[in-house]
This record gives C-alpha cells, sequence and structure tokens, in this order.
C-alpha cells in the first residue's frame, strides 16, 4: 500500500485486480501509511463489498496505534481483520 | 511512525456524549449511542457524489471549507436543523439534527465529526439514524475553478428506513434533494450557478440480513416515543 490512502490512492488498481476470482483472502500492508483522510475510508468501504462479493476475507496488518483508532472510530475493525503482522494474516488467511 | 494526518482525526468513542443541547433543539438518539459506519447498515450500499463548480468565484477550495464550517446549516434547504457546538466542526465534535417530516414528529439525531483539515470535513452518524456509513465534505481545484462536493458511502440502517429508501418520492430522493439544495446554496452564496453534478452507484444490492436487528435503534420510532413523552417531561420540569 502506498502512504497515502485516500480516494485517489493508486492502489486501487492492484486492490481490484487481487479481488478478483479464485482468492480465499485480501490482505492489505499498511506498514508504509502515513496519510489517509476519509476518502480512504470510503475505498476501504469499496473494497470491503468487493471481497465480500467475492467471498473473500478483508484483512490488514502494519497499523501503527493511530490508523487502528480510525479502524475503531469507524467500526472497520469489526469487519475487516487486523493483525499485528504479515504471517499472522496470512496464517489466518489459510 | 505516526501519521501526518493525526491532528484530523476524531479519537474512537464507545458511545457518543452530548455536552451542550440549545434550548430549542430536541436531544434523542445520539447521547449513549454508539456510531454505525457502513459495515454496520443494512440496506443496499449506495456511494452517492454530488459537485457543483464555483465557476467565476474566485474562492480557493480552503476558503470554501472554513465558510461551509462555520455556517454549515445556513447551507441546508429548508425543513431540517443542525446544531453544532460553539467550537463548530472539529474532530470529535457531535452535532445535533432535528428533521421536519411531514405529518409526523421531528426526526432528532445527530452526527459526530470523525475527520476535519482544511479542505475537507467528515461525519458518522449514530445508531438509529437513517443512513450508516461516511460523509464527506470537501473542495478542490480543477483546472483554476473550485469545485464543492459531498460523497457518501451509506446503506439505510434497519429494514424500516430501507423500505422508505425504494419508495418512490421519499426516503433516498429526500437525502439526495438535501446534497443537491445545499450545494445549491453554498453555490448561490459564492454567485455560481447551482448546477449539481449528481453520480449515483449502487455497490452492493444486498442486505445485511445481520443488521435487521438496528431497527430497534430506529430514530424515527424514538422521535415518536420521544415526542409522545415530552408533555411528561414539561410537568416534571414544572415540578422540580
Amino acid at each position: 500500500m502506498p502512504g497515502s490512502w485516500t480516494s485517489a490512492a493508486t492502489s486501487r488498481p492492484r486492490a481490484s485486480r487481487a479481488s478478483s476470482g479464485g482468492i480465499r483472502a485480501v490482505i492489505l500492508n499498511f506498514s508504509a501509511l502515513d496519510y489517509m483522510n476519509s476518502g480512504g475510508i470510503g475505498l476501504l468501504v469499496t473494497l470491503l463489498v468487493r471481497a465480500n462479493r467475492q467471498k473473500q476475507r478483508l484483512c490488514a496488518y502494519g497499523l501503527n496505534e493511530h490508523y487502528r483508532q480510525i479502524f475503531e472510530l469507524t467500526r472497520l475493525d469489526e469487519a475487516i481483520a487486523i493483525y499485528d503482522s504479515e504471517q499472522a494474516a496470512v496464517g489466518a488467511a489459510r | 511512525m505516526s501519521g501526518r494526518d493525526e491532528a484530523y482525526w476524531a479519537k474512537p468513542v464507545r458511545t457518543l456524549t452530548v455536552r451542550t443541547v440549545p434550548a430549542d433543539a430536541v436531544n434523542a438518539n445520539v447521547a449513549g449511542r454508539r456510531v454505525a459506519g457502513a459495515a454496520q447498515g443494512f440496506g443496499q450500499l449506495w456511494h452517492k457524489r454530488f459537485r457543483v463548480r464555483l465557476d467565476g468565484a474566485r474562492v480557493s477550495p480552503q476558503e470554501v471549507i472554513r465558510v461551509w464550517k462555520d455556517r454549515f446549516g445556513d447551507f441546508w434547504p429548508k425543513g431540517a436543523r443542525v446544531f453544532l457546538p460553539a467550537t463548530g466542526i472539529a474532530p470529535g465534535e457531535i452535532g445535533l439534527i432535528n428533521a421536519g417530516v411531514p405529518g409526523a414528529p421531528t426526526l432528532a439525531t445527530g452526527i459526530l465529526v470523525i475527520y476535519a483539515d482544511d479542505v475537507s470535513f467528515s461525519f458518522i452518524s449514530p445508531e438509529g439514524h437513517p443512513f450508516t456509513g461516511p460523509i464527506s465534505f470537501s473542495a478542490f481545484d480543477d483546472d483554476g475553478t473550485t469545485v464543492a462536493e459531498v460523497e457518501e458511502f451509506t446503506r439505510a440502517s434497519d429494514p424500516l428506513w430501507e423500505l422508505l429508501m425504494i419508495l418512490p418520492f421519499v426516503g433516498g430522493k429526500i437525502q439526495n434533494a438535501q446534497w443537491v439544495g445545499t450545494l445549491g446554496n453554498l453555490a448561490a452564496h459564492w454567485g455560481a450557478a447551482a448546477d449539481v453534478e449528481t453520480r449515483i452507484v449502487c455497490l452492493d444490492r444486498g442486505r445485511q440480513w445481520s443488521q435487521a436487528k438496528n431497527v430497534w435503534h430506529n430514530a424515527g420510532i424514538h422521535s415518536a416515543i420521544h415526542a409522545i413523552g415530552a408533555p411528561l417531561r414539561r410537568v416534571a420540569r414544572r415540578v422540580d
């Protein structure tokens, strides 16, 4: 994922490809994230819907305390599973 | 690494607390409630975007947002009022909304400001509000012209609100007219034409039946109960 996560995030096309068929889970790496505005929440909602439609799990890791709090604030943490590491996210997705 | 955006976001809250209530505001369906995001809603998920170009207006996106924040309720079409704290639209602040519904008690609900910077701000609503999900208000420069935008990712919060949404002339149409009217008034403030571009896309046609229980929080039902109890509360206040 890029450092900025907004409605214009460049990761959208990659995430779109990742949510195509044959994949059980989509794991988002937020470790480089240092900027997100509310447009980023809309983008996450869109990714979540796409994943649900494909019967995929949407997972995230690499979130610092601030971004974990944003997930909690918007209650996205109840729909997107958050893990401490890539290893934990991959393990849970298997 | 902490975010560059940290100052713009509200801190998470378990339940909402209303600190000040204007004398003429109906305060119901906000205090003690949790916020509800798009994932907690019931109905179809809609991505709605409303835009107006402030053609001819020499105003920066920052100035549009500064004025919009200061006079947010003034730009609303007639019929609904929003009561914001004196501190205005800032992360973590809570506003009360009183919406007039023909033939029904005032619909009392509210918003939590989850994000605010100098070119945008966003709300999320408490449980029971007609919609769940973030609504953002922003302004940006498009080739020398400032554009004001309202964008929402919302679901009807429960089956009753969803039923209203799919009825012609009510529900979703009222909500859409709210933002078209708001942007029209905003454009008029700067002498621009109220030519609002609307883009509405259904992102998820499915209903989240696991969230049907949200009907217990329905702000319409609770507003009606609140209105019925108003005379009793007035008597109780006199006795005190």
